[in-house]
């Protein structure tokens, strides 16, 4: 599998990889990880004629706290935010999910910002920062500005974004007090793309009831979804069986998936509904709820 | 002799390491794609993307115009040269490049020779094919109905039917059938898949324009044979050919035939005069090589109330795709197939199987299977636990009530085959005893009163493999014996060179302890080639578990006529009468007098130096060997998994596989094998399909879906052996590379659907996915 031939690029600033991209219009990609637009171009289904690859320009790996937000910048690799203690103690949700994106060889190169703006459906990042209410800091001709994940993904490979545009950092909202997360994952194998997943996050009041929540899906429908009358269903309630049973139900009928080898669309449903009360009672135990 | 010194020599039952490994662990190993020659260049094949068209045309003008490509060779170029089409090894031909149609999806259509692999592959990009597309067959069944289109045109018969092999006593088993007690019935569908080996085919062609000599270097697992294809198809001189068949990665059965990369490789050399590598591409072997079963199976057995099982009648639909290309012994179209009454002793068994040509890639007989022998075993262990459940009966004792006894072999099938030995209860019992049977039963009991999944499944294989007696078996007519050279030194150390051709196996270790026992010389003190035809004496290759049983034996009778000669020698150097000297404890002993006694080493050197009159100088053999029967290792197989409700997921908890080969050589090789191929029968029966749509687009044609499963999935396995020998090879070795792949498949699935079985659940074809689980499941009403 030889790719076609195309022109390298491999500028040491943004600027610098913002004006390429201008220059070369359409015709440009963005190279990050490269674990998913390597293998495109090695099946000849995606042929830029220039790639950009922004891994020489400096500080755009990393993942902080910083000024009451979670900061994940747009090179830090998967792997990285699954060996961060910061994520592990404190948003087991991202941890859970990077340490099940595909094997340990995608997981070194892969980026978090880059399976974003890849829009595959069955990307796990997709899901996570729906549930998390994530923004992404993106750059472009027109300078820097905000986008919400809820206005990210348009369709299957498609968001919203510009083809001048460049990802810098992911901003998600700081870890409650009393917060939970859990990411379930069903796959055919080790480093297979998701049959379905999906992440759910809750915050509990002082009461234990749910002030916040949040549940993506993944792999059930042409972008990664928001179960949003899931997520109702549980807000002002206890995470009792009931509620994650209703919630469950809800995220289930949220759930638009397609048939294919790892199963029909009732099967697939129905895993929506498995899956989000799994991951719903684990999350709810983190917080401290009553699971 | 002491123990030491047996350590020493690491003859038979030794876990010798493997001599290859020091290459391999140190990136050493040398394979096609390794060969590099002064000016090769580089082949890239265009494929067809549509299952079933017309070739309106191909234009080749634009890859001409891609800097770097050389030559682009369609198949009208070949039927110039008389090569558009080869033999196969089933007595059927098959395109090399596609002339008229294409018949599968990933056919080769063209090819393109250049500069550099990147030349090569835009070239293949910028070759334009005009294609008509025209109405595809995918379902056997289907392309043997009244309407479907007939695909084969070059055919006399105007049908998509190959042919009808039967097997057995028809009326003979019917009239048993109506005198039964208990009928059971199962349809049950050996899917397509393939064995997907890591390395995938090469091969660089070298055409000397001087000496007029082809040298082909190629993933080859058969390189004798494939010399002789390459001659008589090509028409080159033999003498004038050569195959290499350098280290190669894998290949169960997938190396066996002669694909169209090589010949088309060997035509741009001969046209270019320099060398040319091909280099699959991973999509290509899955898409266009040698697939593995396909078999579409209707199985019938009949007992008595009590579990006597007295017949066996099974009717078989093969889907051979686009050429009958079924790389197996050319008398046996449905291979082994008959060897389907297994381990049990019945009055009467009859089986009827038909190919079919449908809209798929050519293959069948592949991944570590002797020739259908997998199928068969699946069948017939599956249809065994189907009986059980109806009779309502422990699957254990069921089959011991059934099982050949130990006193009646030699054992003649009702299907016609002669097991030359077996203790299958010994086995069973030892399976039973390692797993904790009893107390699986107590907590499966348990589990259910919970609702909970749990399930146990037992098979008891028995194999066929080492073909095989010549005048049953041959390969495009040459007869399937295979051969062992040895030659010993002046100073006592060996070249073996045999017939056989290893792909991962280990035969440089194991063959060099064969002759370390036959011969008293040290395994480190022996070196064994194969694989280059030049050098090698003729043999038939390695697959089907044939390399032991044949070439093993060829490899202890050549031993034991270098002995032979040795004795001679030894006679003469001790001064006594050859009758008065025994081959004891590694060395020549004058009998009763064990002290005076000559080694073999002591013998090698005075045959170059003190031959006794009337004996020519030297110390060397050579054997052909044709085995007397095949040889029939058997094994049990236990099974434990619990399914998660919720999903359908299925874990594997418990994996017991007792083995029984015969004399074992390296016990640590063959517990490699059997690792190996518990988990291959792990991937078939949870996750491995090739599959197609209607339109005839592959579905598992790269490995985003077609499924390897990786250290994680993998069961841990618990493995013992009994031994029971092969009483006609010379050593009793009976070869164990495909038994566990041939007998895992049915333990795996009869423990999920014991698992299921109070839900009403009898059967479910592989791979059992989470989904069909899960439907399963909510069929019978159950949901998590």
């Amino acid at each position: 599998m030889i790719p076609a031939a195309f022109d390298y690029h491999a500028p040491t600033s943004l600027d610098e990889a913002l004006s390429l991209l201008a220059a070369h219009g359409d015709e440009a990609k963005v190279l990050a990880g490269g674990q998913s637009l390597i293998p495109m171009m090695r099946f000849r289904l995606a042929e830029p004629g220039v790639l950009v690859d922004l891994n020489h320009i400096e500080g755009m790996a990393g993942v902080t706290e910083e000024d009451g937000h979670l900061w994940i910048g747009a090179l830090t690799r998967h792997a990285e935010v699954e060996r961060s203690d910061l994520v592990r103690k404190r948003y087991p949700l991202l941890h859970e999910a990077a340490s099940v994106i595909a094997d340990p060889i995608v997981r070194n190169r892969g980026t978090v910002a880059g399976s974003l703006v890849h829009a595959d459906p069955a990307g796990d990042w997709g899901a996570v920062m729906l549930a998390c209410g994530a923004e992404l800091e993106v750059h472009g001709p027109d300078g820097q500005r905000m986008v919400p994940i809820d206005e990210l993904f348009v369709t299957t490979f498609m968001t919203s974004l510009s083809p001048g545009d460049i990802v810098t950092g992911i901003k998600l909202p700081i870890a409650g007090k009393r917060s939970g997360g859990a990411y379930e994952k069903l796959e055919r194998k080790v480093g297979d793309f998701a049959t379905v997943a999906v992440a759910a996050r809750l915050e509990l009041d002082d009461d234990g009831v749910c002030s916040a929540a949040g549940i993506g899906l993944t792999a059930v429908g042409a972008t990664n979804l928001r179960a949003q009358d899931a997520e109702k269903a549980l807000i002002g309630k206890k995470p009792d069986e009931a509620a994650i049973d209703a919630a469950s139900r809800a995220a289930a009928e949220a759930a638009s998936p397609t048939a294919d080898n790892r199963g029909s669309v009732e099967y697939k449903r129905d895993m929506v509904r498995v899956l989000s009360a799994r991951a719903l009672r684990r999350a709810a135990a983190h917080a401290g709820g009553e699971g | 002799m002491s123990a030491t010194k047996a350590q020493d020599i690491g003859g038979l039952g030794h876990s010798v390491r493997r001599k290859e490994d020091a290459r391999f662990v140190r990136g050493k190993g040398r394979y096609v794609d390794d060969v590099k020659l002064k000016g090769m260049c580089y082949l890239a094949l265009v494929r067809s993307p549509y299952a079933h068209a017309r070739l309106k045309g191909i234009d080749i003008s634009a890859a001409m115009k891609v800097p770097g490509v050389l030559a682009v060779i369609t198949g009208k170029d070949l039927e110039e040269a008389g090569l558009a089409w080869m033999p196969t090894l089933s007595h059927d031909q098959q395109m090399v490049l596609a002339t008229g149609k294409v018949l599968f999806q990933g056919q080769e259509v063209a090819a393109v020779v250049a500069e550099s692999r990147f030349a090569a592959a835009d070239g293949a990009a910028a070759v334009r094919v005009d294609y008509e597309e025209l109405p595809v067959v995918i379902d056997p069944h289907a392309a043997l109905g009244k309407d479907a289109p007939v695909l084969r045109e070059d055919r006399d018969e105007k049908s998509n039917h190959i042919f009808h092999w039967e097997a057995g006593d028809r009326d003979a088993t019917d009239a048993t059938f109506d005198a039964s007690d208990v009928v059971v019935t199962q349809d049950m569908v050996y899917q397509r898949c393939h064995p997907a080996p890591l390395e995938c085919c090469a091969c660089v062609a070298d055409w000397d324009t001087v000496n007029e000599k082809m040298t082909i270097y190629m993933t080859s697992q058969a390189p004798h044979a494939h010399r002789t294809l390459f001659a008589l198809v090509a028409g080159l001189p033999e003498h004038k050919i050569r195959i290499i068949s350098p280290d190669v990665g894998g290949g169960f059965g997938n190396k066996v035939p002669i694909y169209p990369g090589y010949v088309v490789s060997a035509v741009a050399s001969l046209k270019l005069g320099r060398p040319v590598k091909w280099t699959e591409e991973r999509s290509g072997n899955l898409q266009s090589t040698g697939f593995a079963r396909d078999y579409h199976m209707h199985a019938e057995l009949a007992a008595s109330k009590d579990g006597k099982i007295r017949a066996l009648r099974v009717k078989t639909l093969g889907d051979h795709g686009a050429f009958n290309a079924a790389a197996q012994p050319s008398k046996f179209p449905a291979g082994f197939y008959n060897i389907c009454s297994g381990s049990y002793d019945l009055e009467n068994a009859f089986v009827e199987v038909d190919g079919a040509y449908t809209n798929k890639a050519p293959g069948g007989i592949a991944y570590r299977c002797s020739f259908r022998v997998t199928e068969a075993s699946y069948l017939i262990e599956r249809t065994v636990d189907v009986l059980a459940d109806e009779l309502g009966m422990d699957p254990a004792e069921l089959r011991k009530k059934n099982f050949i006894a130990p006193d009646k072999f030699p054992y003649v099938t009702p299907l016609g085959w002669t097991y030359d030995s077996g203790n299958y209860a010994g086995a069973m019992d030892r399976a039973l005893e390692m797993v904790g049977y009893e107390d699986l039963l107590k907590e499966q009991e348990e589990k259910r009163g919970r609702g909970e999944l749990m399930g146990i499944g037992i098979s008891s294989f028995t194999e066929i493999v080492g073909a095989g007696p010549g005048k049953q078996c041959d390969i495009a007519g040459i007869e399937m014996f295979d051969s062992c050279e040895v030659r010993i030194h002046p100073t006592g150390k060996v070249l073996a060179r045999i017939g056989v051709q290893t792909q991962g196996q280990g035969h440089e270790t194991t063959f060099a302890q064969i002759l370390a026992e036959e011969l008293g010389i040290p395994v480190g003190d022996i070196t064994v080639e194969h694989g280059d035809t030049d050098t090698a004496p003729y043999g038939l290759g390695t697959y089907a578990s044939r390399s032991t049983p044949v070439a093993g034996a060829a490899t202890a009778v050549a031993a034991r006529k270098v002995r032979a000669k040795a004795q001679k020698i030894a006679a003469h150097l001790l001064e006594v009468d050859e009758a008065d000297l025994e081959w004891k404890d590694y060395a020549f002993r004058v009998k009763g007098a064990p002290d005076k006694a000559k080694t073999m080493q002591d013998v090698a050197f005075a045959a170059y130096t003190n031959v006794p009159e009337g004996l020519e100088a030297g110390l060397e053999a050579v054997d052909y060997y044709d085995p007397p029967n095949m040889t029939y290792p058997f094994g049990t197989y236990i099974c434990v998994v619990d399914i998660d409700k919720g999903t359908g997921d299925w874990k594997v908890r418990k994996f017991v596989a007792v083995d029984d080969c015969g004399t074992v050589i390296n016990p640590m090789v063959v517990e490699g094998q059997i690792h190996g191929g518990l988990t291959e029968g792990f991937a078939i029966s949870k996750m491995q399909l090739i599959d197609y749509d209607e339109g005839g687009n592959i579905t598992g044609g790269n490995f985003m879906e077609y499924l390897i499963p990786t250290a994680v999935e993998t069961p841990h396995y618990d493995t013992d052996k009994t031994v029971t020998p092969s009483p006609h090879h010379p050593i009793g070795a009976k070869g164990v590379g495909e038994s566990p792949n041939v007998g895992s498949p049915a333990a795996f699935v009869n423990a999920v659907i014991d698992a299921l079985s109070p839900y009403g659940v009898r059967h479910i074809d592989m791979p059992i996915t989470s989904d069909k689980v899960w439907k399963a499941l909510r069929d019978a009403g159950i949901q998590d």
